[in-house]
Parts: structure tokens; C-alpha cells; sequence
């Protein structure tokens, strides 16, 4: 890797979140805006096993956890998935990000039953790209917005309120159009509480190819860190998991600098943010937690980091 | 050495409501406690944000600053509260600003002054006393999304056997071995159970060990709605105080937090 003096360096703070790139490149999808080129023939990074996770999520448990996240891929091609998920309860909150296309009514009974019985929240954060076959097939695929709208009926009649995320394709000015639109949607196939999240793009992965990737000028400089806070990126509170070991963020698993260590104690090192990636972090902050645990820059947290 | 209770009373976020702030106080003076003490956001969704301070003042309410009472006191652009959702932000900054426009000079020093954690004892035991937690201000620990390891975390850093916080609007309450996490809820408004009743909490030291009791507060709340009304406040928000079920704020729940609610 290219060493740039200019190029900032984060810190980890503290693991919050520990990701798993549970079902490593797997897609029955190919989604022409995948920000790691997942498919159903790409093998690159394999499934994570239940024995695997258990043992990492002892370790993160020892550091002080938060929240655990669970991203592919789509994580219910993994035949262990409904275990998995049903372990990491007993042990903190749990999060799986899924195209809900492949959901079945048995694991949603399992899951259901588990996530009565926990203390914690199970959350499902499904991908639909646009409030129609329309606007969604082109991105995600022919057929997959009824099948994802199945997926989210299936999930609302087993007690869970999906957080719907989308990906904006779409320009600023329609954002609220876009979201009016989504739940009107929603609301008429019988979620009438939608959970909305909207994403940006990644200009990486497939998504290279739809629009345009990065340039070089896309890249952060420490001037920019002035005064900006860290506790906005994923890399300043979060590691992720994969058969390769422990990466800085989920965004970055397939740039070779992104693998940090064996073990997630040893991953808690500086990251120097060299990518283009790194840039819409830092314009959009927190894109991959959940709302409920994203925090608003304070007054209080500015004025320290300033001084 | 930290000042040493054995019987508190903590009271999460105010908001304003100075008519459950009063029953609540004639209620903890009725029982009995060392010492009263408010974690945080005196201001933000009630009608007449000066109205809760001479109360404080009066029953010597000892204070801690929340991130509303940071923007209120800085007279910042909005309250921090870290909503992600455009329609949660639109209503708030309505309470916001009215709240900003109608807290006195004096009593937006007074909020300025505040710190920001308080260390005490209870006991023998060392709690820490925080808005959201020990490390930020507005961060929201949920029920369902704060796992034990993080606590366990948080009283190693802080070296302390409780941490009481409240931010989210909500009560709560986990031990972990002897020691304990408390989100004492707040006077602000009802929790989102169908109820229209707040809450506070008293803390007393047993046995080594804490005892930690919610209290229901029951208040005058079709007045508090008719003054909010008539100060032009959103109706949502008269909603939630007339029914107990939260209309606004609803993106910031987690799942079984949110599920337990009915919008
Ligand atoms: S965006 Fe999600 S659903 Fe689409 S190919 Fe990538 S991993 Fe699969
Ligand atoms: S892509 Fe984002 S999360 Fe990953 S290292 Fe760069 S700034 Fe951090
Ligand atoms: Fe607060």
C-alpha cells in the first residue's frame, strides 16, 4: 500500500459494533449497485460457520460489544444462519441485513420465538430500491421487488418491523417524494409502520460499472478531519468479520489493506483512510448503523476535538 | 470523596412538564430522600420552559446537564437529540425553537453552568450520574440494543458500581452482579405503553447493594395539553400526553422497543 503522509488515520474508540460477513460473497441477487460484486457464483469469501462466530463473539464480548451486525452476501444462504442468529441473542442485540427473498415461514417462527424470549432486539434491515418493480427490478434484478415485498409480508406477520433501506439512485429534490411514495407502498401490502432508511451509493463493486467509480481526487486529507467527528465513521467504533479474518469496516473487505488481524483483539489498531470510500463515510456519516444507535455530532464532542 | 446518600431521587428529563415536575416533588416529599436530582433536558416538547426552574430551585434540585439544555444554554441551531428521521426533525425543531424563545436569559445561564456527570454515593457503592451515558451525551442506551458486555464495559471505565442515566424516555433497569445500569425514565412525557403517567426513580442503598424502585406519577395532563395547545405546539405532541402513545420520535426505536408501542 501507498503511504501518503496527507492521508488522516483513524482510531478505533471502542468496538460498538462487530460485523460478520456472514454469508462472505454469496448472493442468490446480483444488483447492479452491490458494493462488493456479490453474485451467486462468487466464492471469494465463504460462509462463516456457527462454531466460527460463537468463538468471536466470545471475543468481542471481552472487549465490551455493543451490538452485533450480520451483512453477505445474503445471509440466509448460510444453512446455519437461523442458529446463528438465535445464539447472538443470548448474547447482545442482533442485526441482518437480507434481500428478504429467500425467507422461509419456519426460520421466521424459530427467530421469532428466540427474539420474544431475549432481552434484545432483533433487527431486520431489508434492501428494496424503489417503491415498484419499475424503479427496483433494473437495480436488483427482474421479479425481485414482488419477491422482496413477499419477504417483507412475511417478516410483518411473524411480529418484526423491517427497517426498509434503499439505496439512493435518485437525486436530492425527490428524497421526500421518494420516501412519501415507499411508505404509501408499504403501508398497502400491510406494514403500516414502515421503517425507512435511505443509503447512499458506494461507487465501488458493481456499482462501478452502473455509474462511475472513485477518482483520485476522491480521497480524504487531514485537513478535512479538522474539527469533523470521528465517531461518525464505522471504522472509529467497529470491526467485521470474515473467513479472511478481521476487517476495518464492511465497506472495505475486499481491498487488501482492509485486513487488520487473526483475532479481533489484535484488530483494534490505526487505519489509514486511503480510499474513496472513505469520503462518502465522511459526507454521509454513520450509513450502516441502525438508527437507533447513531449518534448526532454534539456541540460538546466539537469543541473537544477542536481545542 | 463523593458526597454520600442513602436514600436519592433521580428524575430523567423534564421537558418542560411542570405540572408532573410538581406532583413528583409533593409525592418524593411525602417519602422521603436525602437528596433529589435531575439528569438532564429541563426543556424541549411542554409549554412555558421557565416554569420548571423555580421548582428545582425551590426543593434544591441538584442538576445535571442534557444535550437540550446545552442547546438551549448555547443557544445552538437545534437539540441535538440525534433524530435521523425528516419528519422527527421537523417537530422537534418547532418544540425546539419555542423552547429557545421562552427560557429567560437567567435561567439559560443557569443551564449553561450545569455539569455534565455527578459522582456520588449510595452506600458504600459508587454511581455515576450521566444524561445519556458516561461517554456522550446523547447517546441512546435502549433496553434491547445495550448488551451486558458493553455495560460491564462502561462500570470498568468509570470505575463505578451504578450508572443512572435517562435520554431515551424510557425506564430500565439491569443488574450485572451487584452492580447496575438504571435509565430512571422521565417526567416528560408518558413511556409510548398506552399510559398517560410518568415516571422518576428512587435509589437506596440495601444491603450493599442497591434497591431501585419506579414510581408512576400521575398529573393533571388534559391541562398540560390545553396549555400546550393554546402556546400552538404540535398537535402530535398533545396526542402523545393525552393518550401515552408516542406519535413522533418513533425512528430512533429499536424493534422491541418500537413494537411495544402502537404507531
Ligand atoms: S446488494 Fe445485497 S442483494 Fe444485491 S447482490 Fe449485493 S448482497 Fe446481494
Ligand atoms: S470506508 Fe468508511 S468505515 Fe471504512 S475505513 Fe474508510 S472511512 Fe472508515
Ligand atoms: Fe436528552
Amino acid at each position: 500500500m501507498i503511504s501518503n503522509s496527507d492521508t488522516p488515520v483513524i482510531r478505533i474508540d471502542h468496538l460498538d459494533q462487530l460485523w460478520f460477513q456472514v454469508a462472505g460473497t454469496r448472493c442468490n441477487l446480483e444488483c447492479n449497485h452491490c458494493f462488493i460484486s456479490c453474485s451467486p457464483k462468487n466464492k471469494s469469501f465463504g460462509f462463516l460457520t456457527l462454531e466460527f462466530v460463537e468463538g468471536h463473539l466470545q471475543q468481542a464480548g471481552e472487549l465490551g460489544v455493543k451490538e452485533f451486525y450480520f451483512t453477505g452476501g445474503e445471509p440466509f444462504l448460510n444453512p446455519e444462519m437461523v442458529d446463528i442468529l438465535i445464539t447472538t441473542l443470548a448474547l447482545g442485540p442482533a442485526t441482518v441485513l437480507t434481500n428478504a427473498t429467500v425467507l422461509q415461514d419456519d426460520w421466521l417462527t424459530r427467530l421469532s420465538i428466540a427474539a420474544s424470549a431475549s432481552r434484545y432486539s432483533l433487527e431486520f434491515r431489508v434492501s428494496i430500491d424503489g417503491f415498484d418493480a419499475e424503479t427496483n427490478d433494473p437495480i436488483r434484478g427482474v421479479g425481485t421487488f414482488d419477491r422482496a415485498i413477499r419477504g417483507v409480508q412475511k417478516l410483518v406477520k411473524h411480529g418484526f418491523l423491517p427497517i426498509i433501506t434503499a439505496v439512493q439512485t435518485w437525486s436530492d429534490e425527490d428524497n421526500l417524494n421518494v420516501i412519501q411514495q415507499f411508505t404509501k407502498t408499504l403501508k398497502s401490502i400491510g406494514y403500516d409502520r414502515p421503517r425507512i432508511k435511505i443509503l447512499p451509493t458506494l461507487q465501488m463493486g458493481a456499482e462501478e460499472n452502473r455509474t462511475h467509480g472513485y477518482t483520485q481526487a476522491d480521497r480524504l486529507t487531514n485537513d478535512m478531519m479538522v474539527g469533523f467527528d470521528h465517531s461518525q465513521l464505522i471504522c472509529h467504533n467497529s470491526r467485521i468479520v470474515t473467513d479472511r479474518g478481521v476487517h476495518v469496516c464492511p465497506i472495505l473487505i475486499e481491498t487488501p489493506d482492509s485486513l487488520l488481524s487473526d483475532n479481533i483483539a489484535d484488530s483494534l489498531v490505526p487505519f489509514e483512510m486511503s480510499h474513496g470510500a472513505c469520503v462518502t463515510c465522511y459526507r454521509y456519516g454513520a450509513i450502516c448503523s441502525n438508527p437507533s444507535n447513531q449518534f448526532k455530532e454534539t456541540h460538546i464532542q466539537k469543541s473537544n476535538e477542536t481545542v | 470523596m463523593p458526597p454520600r446518600y442513602q436514600r436519592i431521587a433521580c428524575l430523567g428529563g423534564l421537558y418542560s412538564n411542570y405540572l408532573a415536575l410538581e406532583s413528583a416533588l409533593s409525592d418524593i416529599r411525602a417519602r422521603g430522600v436525602d437528596q433529589i436530582f435531575c439528569l438532564g433536558d429541563m426543556g424541549a416538547f411542554g409549554p412555558f420552559p421557565d416554569r420548571v426552574f423555580p421548582l428545582l430551585h425551590e426543593h434544591n434540585v441538584v442538576c445535571i446537564q442534557g444535550n437540550y439544555d446545552d442547546s438551549i444554554g448555547n443557544a445552538l441551531d437545534d437539540c441535538q437529540c440525534g433524530y435521523t428521521d425528516p419528519r422527527d426533525n421537523y417537530f422537534a425543531q418547532i418544540s425546539y425553537d419555542y423552547t429557545l424563545e421562552n427560557t429567560s436569559t437567567e435561567n439559560r445561564e443557569f443551564l449553561n453552568e450545569l455539569p455534565q456527570q455527578i459522582q456520588i454515593q449510595i452506600g458504600d457503592l459508587n454511581v455515576l450520574l450521566c444524561h445519556g451515558s458516561p461517554r456522550r451525551v446523547n447517546e441512546f442506551l435502549w433496553q434491547s440494543t445495550t448488551s451486558d458486555a458493553f455495560l460491564q464495559r462502561l462500570f470498568d471505565e468509570n470505575q463505578c458500581d451504578a450508572i443512572i442515566g435517562t435520554h431515551t424516555g424510557i425506564k430500565w433497569h439491569r443488574q450485572i452482579s451487584n452492580q447496575h445500569f438504571v435509565n430512571a425514565g422521565v417526567l416528560g412525557r408518558p413511556e409510548n405503553d398506552g399510559n398517560t403517567n410518568v415516571w422518576y426513580t428512587i435509589i437506596e442503598s440495601h444491603e450493599s447493594n442497591l434497591n431501585v424502585q419506579f414510581i408512576p406519577v400521575a398529573y393533571d395532563f388534559r391541562r398540560l395539553s390545553r396549555e400546550m395547545k393554546s402556546e400552538k405546539l404540535p398537535d402530535e405532541f398533545c396526542e402523545t400526553i393525552e393518550t401515552g402513545w408516542w406519535t413522533t420520535c418513533l425512528e430512533v426505536l429499536p424493534q422491541k422497543e418500537r413494537v411495544a408501542g402502537i404507531h
